[in-house]
């Protein structure tokens, strides 16, 4: 199995402004960072260019990132044990501070593609009714039954 | 346990390298024979303070290549001694949670600062950092450190205690070193420039 995991902010500006210049200058190494990373399988792209966000529907203010890991380990390496962090530690100064959770994870056939609306499902049912296996969190973490 | 001497000086030469060591090196490092190097290592690995493994050392693999080495790294175990029992993980992890929840993270940062301006002591800047039990190592010309002191509470509450972290030895060291965030597996998420 692998690792789906989606996870939203909402901006505190729109992407083309001087306050969120230095996060969208930030895009290109972090993808790139993300994208050779142990254990990275896949990422949904907002399209050719590098600094291209993910296209959604859910609303201009919100960024999404969503992508698929080989296991808990190698995603919590880069999103904690990698450059990824000192990005993720200034997040106050691009985006909205949130009371309910903003990420989600659940487990997929290798594979296979996730779809974005699944996830953003899986959030809304995260937030709902609180982690479970089909949309958990690395704190409440849950392991793939095996079959 | 590390009450002897030569069982101490093991356990520091083979926790100071930051990967597996071998019984030959160990033992030379520490001044003895091997066979009471490989005593004294594997007492240590029955205590939980390393664990052992088998490592073909050198480049040949397969048959003929001989037989794999054992080799001793530092247990991911967490050792504390506390008389009487005191039990601060807990109310800390709950703490964590409770900044979590209020969204105090910017205040828990600069409380982190504060507390680092006031264990600030002078001296070397690798000291200070051992003495707070980072593991300061040299590499590429920047200390790294070795060990996260609140690694169980990182695990938990990442975000918030490695942001906490960067606060606090920015504060130990203000205007001694440049503090940064440069995470790896396994170690602190700080590392120190030297400012001259």
């Amino acid at each position: 199995m692998h690792l789906a995991q989606l996870n939203v902010a909402h901006l505190l500006a729109p992407l083309d402004t001087p306050q969120l210049a230095e996060f969208v200058s930030l895009l290109e190494p972090v993808n790139q960072l993300s994208d050779s990373a142990p254990g990275f399988v896949w990422r949904l792209k907002g399209g050719d260019d590098p600094t291209d966000t993910v296209q959604h529907d859910y609303g201009d203010d919100l960024v999404i990132n969503f992508s698929v890991w080989e296991s808990r380990e190698t995603l919590w390496n880069f999103v904690y044990r990698s450059r990824h962090l000192a990005v993720l530690q200034r997040r106050r100064e691009w985006f909205h501070r949130v009371a309910e959770p903003y990420s989600v994870m659940w487990w997929i056939e290798e594979g296979t593609i996730p779809e974005l609306e699944d996830g953003m499902a899986r959030l809304e049912r995260l937030r709902a009714e609180g982690p479970g296996l089909e949309a958990f969190t690395f704190k409440d973490f849950y392991h793939p039954i095996s079959v | 346990m590390l009450g002897d001497p030569v069982r101490r000086e093991l356990y520091r030469f083979v926790v100071g390298q930051g990967r597996a060591v071998g019984r030959a090196e160990a033992a030379e490092a520490a001044g003895v024979g091997r066979a009471l190097a490989a005593f004294h290592l594997d007492k240590l690995v029955e205590a939980g303070l390393l664990t052992a493994a088998f490592e073909h050392r050198g480049e040949r693999r397969g048959p003929g290549s001989g037989r794999p080495a054992k080799v001793y790294r530092r247990s991911g175990t967490e050792h504390a001694v506390s008389l009487p029992a005191r039990d601060y993980r807990t109310l800390a992890l709950i703490l964590a949670e409770v900044v979590d929840l209020l969204g105090g993270d910017e205040v828990a940062e600069e409380a982190a600062r504060r507390a680092g301006r006031k264990l600030a002591t002078g001296g070397p800047v690798a000291e200070a950092l051992a003495g707070h039990g980072y593991e300061p190592y040299e590499e590429d010309g920047v200390l790294r450190l070795r060990n996260c002191p609140f690694h169980v509470l990182s695990q938990e509450h990442p975000l918030l205690v490695c942001s906490m972290n960067l606060a606090l030895c920015q504060g130990l060291l203000e205007g001694r070193g440049e503090v940064r965030p440069d995470p790896r597996p396994g170690e602190c998420c700080v590392v120190v420039s030297k400012t001259n």
